[in-house]
C-alpha cells in the first residue's frame, strides 16, 4: 500500500514503472516477429540434413541426420558447373561493375566537368525510364550476346544509383590533395588510379557488395538470355529442380509423391548451399548495405 | 566582367565552352564510356517502345515494321486474358501495401526503443537477412513449407487443426501467399531508413517529455512518428504508385497448373505473351500502358500528399 501512494506521488517513478511493462511486451513481441523469420529458414536447414525418408514437419534438430542430401548434390557434374559459373559471373561482374561505374562518377563528381547538367539528366532519365522486357530483349538479341557468358556482365556494367553513390565519397576527398598531384605531373587517370580508388575503399567496398548479391542471386538474365545449360548458374538450376519437383505434386499420383520425397533432400540442400556464400558475406555486407543504402537514398 | 559576359556574342561563349571542354579532354574520355553504355543500354530500348504501334515480326528489324498505330492497345482493352493478370496484380498488391507499408513503421518504432544494445543487433541481423535470399530459394523454401506435410500444416497439427492441403495448390489463397511472402522477405529491410531517421531525432524532445509525464506510447506518438512523417509519406506514394508492379522472379517460381488462374500477373502475362509466345508488339504494348498509368499514378499520390502536407513535397 505504501508502495502504491509513493508512485502514485512520484511521476517519474511512475513512467519508469510503465516503461518497464511496456519494455517487456515490446521484446517479447520482437522474439516472436525474429523466431517467425528464423525458425522456418531453420527448418529446412534441419530438413537438408535429414535422411530422404524423413517427413519434414515441425523437426528442430535433424531427423536421421545425414549428409547424403549434399553428396547427391555435389556428384553431379551439373552442379559443379554451375557453381562455377555463379563464383566466375558474381567475381568477374563485381569488379567490372565497380570499376566501370567509378571511371563515370569520377569526372561527374566534379562540378566545372563540361556537360556535367547534360549527362547527369542523362543518368537520371536512366533511373525512371526503361524500355523494358521486349524492347530490352531485342537489342541484347542484336548485340550477338544471347548464349554468352557476357551477357551477365555487359549489361549490368552501369548503375547510375551506383554512381550517384561513389560521387558522393569522391567528393569528400580533399581537392587539394589532388591539385598538389596534378603540379606534380600527375595526368586525370593517374590520379584516378593512384589518389581516388585507394582512398574510397569504402565506397567501392558498398557498391561491389550490392552488385555482387545481386550477380549471386541474379535468375532473370539467364531466363530471359541463356539456353545452353552449361551456362547455367546456380539460381537457374535450382530454379530447374524447384520446377521438377513442382511439376511432379501437381499431378498429385503416388509415383509423383514418392519422386517428390527422393527429390525433397536434393531440393533442399541445393538452396542451403546457394545461401552459404550470402551468409558468409553477410557480416561485412550488413555492415556496408545499411550505410550504403542511407548514402543512396538520402542524398540521391 | 559579368556585363562583359553577358555581351559576348553566343560564338564566341561557344568557342570559350568547346575551350574549356578540350581542356578537360581526360576528364572527358573518362565519361565517355558510361555515355556509351546509357545510349545503347537504356535509351536504343526506349526507342524499341515504338515497336508497341508496330506490328512487328521476326522477320523485321524494328525501323521496317509497319506502323499500326493503336491497334494493339485496342485488342487490350478486350483481353479478358490480360484484365485477369490486372486484377491478380492489384489484388496482391492492396495486401502488399496495407502490411508492407505498416510492418516497417511498427517494427522500427520497436526496435528503436529497445534498451539493450546486443538484443536491438540480434533482431536486426535476422529481420534483415530474408531480403538476401533470392526469390528462387525463398520460393523453394516456401514450397516445402506449404506442402502437404510441410512446416506450416505440422505447426497447425499441433494446435489440433488437420488441414493436410498443399496450399500451393489451392488458387484462393494465392494471392495471401504471395503477398504475405514478400511481407515477411521485405519488412525488416524496409526499417533501415526509419531507423536511420529516428536517429536523427533530437534526444532532449523525449527528455523533455518524460519531464512532463507523457507515457511511453504518448512519446512514441508525438515525437518519433512525427519525426519520420516525412519518409512514411515517401514511403506510401512509392507504394500506392508502385501497386501495378509485380514480381517476375516470385510468379515464375510459385506458379503452377493449379493456381495460375490467380498467380498470373502483368508481368509474368507480358513474358508469356512476348518471351512464350513471341507476340513481340503486343507485350511491348501492355509494358508501356502499364508503365504509363504508374506515372500517373506516381504524380497524382505526390499531388494528393503535397495537398495534405502543407504543399510540402517530399519528393
Amino acid at each position: 500500500m505504501v508502495q502504491d501512494k509513493s508512485l502514485a506521488l512520484d511521476p517519474k517513478r511512475r513512467i519508469r514503472h510503465s516503461s518497464r511493462a511496456f519494455d517487456v511486451v515490446n521484446c517479447t513481441l520482437l522474439v516472436i516477429f525474429t523466431l517467425l523469420i528464423a525458425v522456418p529458414v531453420w527448418n529446412i536447414v534441419v530438413a537438408s540434413f535429414s535422411a530422404s525418408g524423413s517427413t519434414g514437419g515441425l523437426a528442430l534438430v535433424p531427423d536421421k541426420f545425414t549428409l547424403d542430401n549434399y553428396k547427391a548434390v555435389f556428384t553431379d557434374g551439373g552442379m559443379w558447373n554451375a557453381l562455377l559459373i555463379s563464383v566466375a559471373k558474381t567475381a568477374v561482374g563485381v569488379v567490372a561493375h565497380t570499376l566501370f561505374c567509378a571511371l563515370f562518377a569520377y569526372p561527374m563528381s566534379k562540378a566545372y566537368l563540361k556537360g556535367r547538367k547534360l549527362y547527369s539528366a542523362m543518368g537520371i532519365i536512366t533511373m525512371f525510364f526503361g524500355g523494358g522486357m521486349i524492347p530490352t530483349f531485342l537489342l541484347i538479341k542484336s548485340l550477338g550476346l544471347l548464349d554468352t557468358f557476357w551477357v551477365y556482365i555487359i549489361p549490368a556494367l552501369f548503375s547510375y544509383y551506383d554512381v550517384i553513390i561513389l560521387m558522393n565519397f569522391f567528393r569528400q576527398i580533399p581537392e587539394s590533395l589532388i591539385e598538389s598531384a596534378k603540379i606534380d605531373g600527375a595526368s586525370e587517370w593517374r590520379v584516378f588510379s593512384s589518389i581516388i580508388l585507394p582512398l574510397s575503399m569504402p565506397g567501392l567496398a558498398t557498391i561491389g557488395l550490392f552488385h555482387g548479391v545481386a550477380q549471386w542471386n541474379d535468375f532473370m538474365t539467364t531466363k530471359l538470355y541463356v539456353n545452353n545449360e552449361q551456362l547455367y548458374p546456380l539460381q537457374m538450376r535450382l530454379y530447374n529442380i524447384i520446377m521438377q519437383s513442382q511439376a511432379a505434386s501437381e499431378n498429385g499420383n503416388m509415383a509423383s509423391a514418392v519422386l517428390d520425397t527422393t527429390t525433397r533432400g536434393v531440393r533442399l540442400s541445393t538452396i542451403i548451399i546457394t545461401i552459404v556464400p550470402i551468409l558468409v558475406l553477410y557480416p561485412l555486407v550488413q555492415r556496408y548495405f545499411v550505410g550504403g543504402t542511407m548514402l543512396g537514398a538520402v542524398k540521391g | 566582367m559579368a556585363v562583359a559576359e553577358q555581351r559576348a556574342s553566343l560564338g564566341v561563349r561557344f568557342a570559350r565552352w568547346w575551350q574549356g571542354f578540350f581542356y578537360q579532354w581526360q576528364l572527358q574520355i573518362m565519361v565517355l564510356p558510361g555515355i556509351i553504355f546509357m545510349i545503347i543500354f537504356n535509351y536504343i530500348p526506349i526507342y524499341g517502345l515504338v515497336l508497341a504501334f508496330k506490328n512487328y515480326t521476326v522477320v523485321d528489324t524494328i525501323g521496317d515494321a509497319p506502323w499500326i498505330g493503336l491497334d494493339n492497345f485496342k485488342i487490350i482493352l478486350g483481353d479478358s486474358y490480360f484484365w485477369d493478370s490486372v486484377v491478380n496484380t492489384l489484388g496482391i498488391s492492396v495486401i502488399k501495401l496495407v502490411l508492407g507499408f505498416i510492418l516497417p513503421i511498427i517494427l522500427a518504432v520497436m526496435i528503436y526503443e529497445v534498451p539493450w544494445k546486443p538484443f536491438k543487433k540480434i533482431v536486426q541481423t535476422i529481420t534483415y537477412l530474408p531480403h538476401f535470399f533470392s526469390w528462387i530459394i525463398l520460393g523453394g523454401m516456401l514450397i516445402s513449407w506449404l506442402s502437404s506435410n510441410g512446416l506450416l500444416n505440422s505447426t497447425l497439427h499441433v494446435f489440433g487443426i488437420d488441414a493436410g492441403a498443399n496450399y500451393l495448390l489451392d488458387a484462393d489463397k494465392y494471392w495471401g501467399i504471395a503477398s504475405l511472402s514478400d511481407v515477411w522477405k521485405e519488412a525488416g529491410w524496409g526499417t533501415i531508413l526509419y531507423l536511420a531517421t529516428m536517429a536523427g531525432i533530437d534526444q532532449s524532445l523525449y527528455e523533455a517529455a518524460e519531464l512532463d509525464g507523457a507515457s511511453k506510447i504518448k512519446r512514441i506518438w508525438h515525437i518519433t512518428l512525427p519525426g519520420i512523417s516525412n519518409m512514411i509519406t515517401l514511403n506510401l506514394i512509392l507504394s500506392v504508385s508502385g501497386i501495378l508492379n509485380s514480381n517476375l522472379d516470385q510468379t515464375l517460381v510459385l506458379m503452377n497448373s493449379q493456381n495460375q488462374s490467380k498467380a498470373e500477373v502483368i508481368n509474368s502475362y507480358v513474358y508469356r505473351m512476348g518471351m512464350t509466345q513471341g507476340d513481340f508488339s503486343y507485350a511491348t504494348a501492355v509494358g508501356l500502358g502499364i508503365s504509363i498509368i504508374s506515372a500517373i499514378l506516381l504524380v497524382v499520390t505526390n499531388a494528393v500528399t503535397k495537398k495534405i502536407n502543407d504543399n510540402q513535397s517530399v519528393l
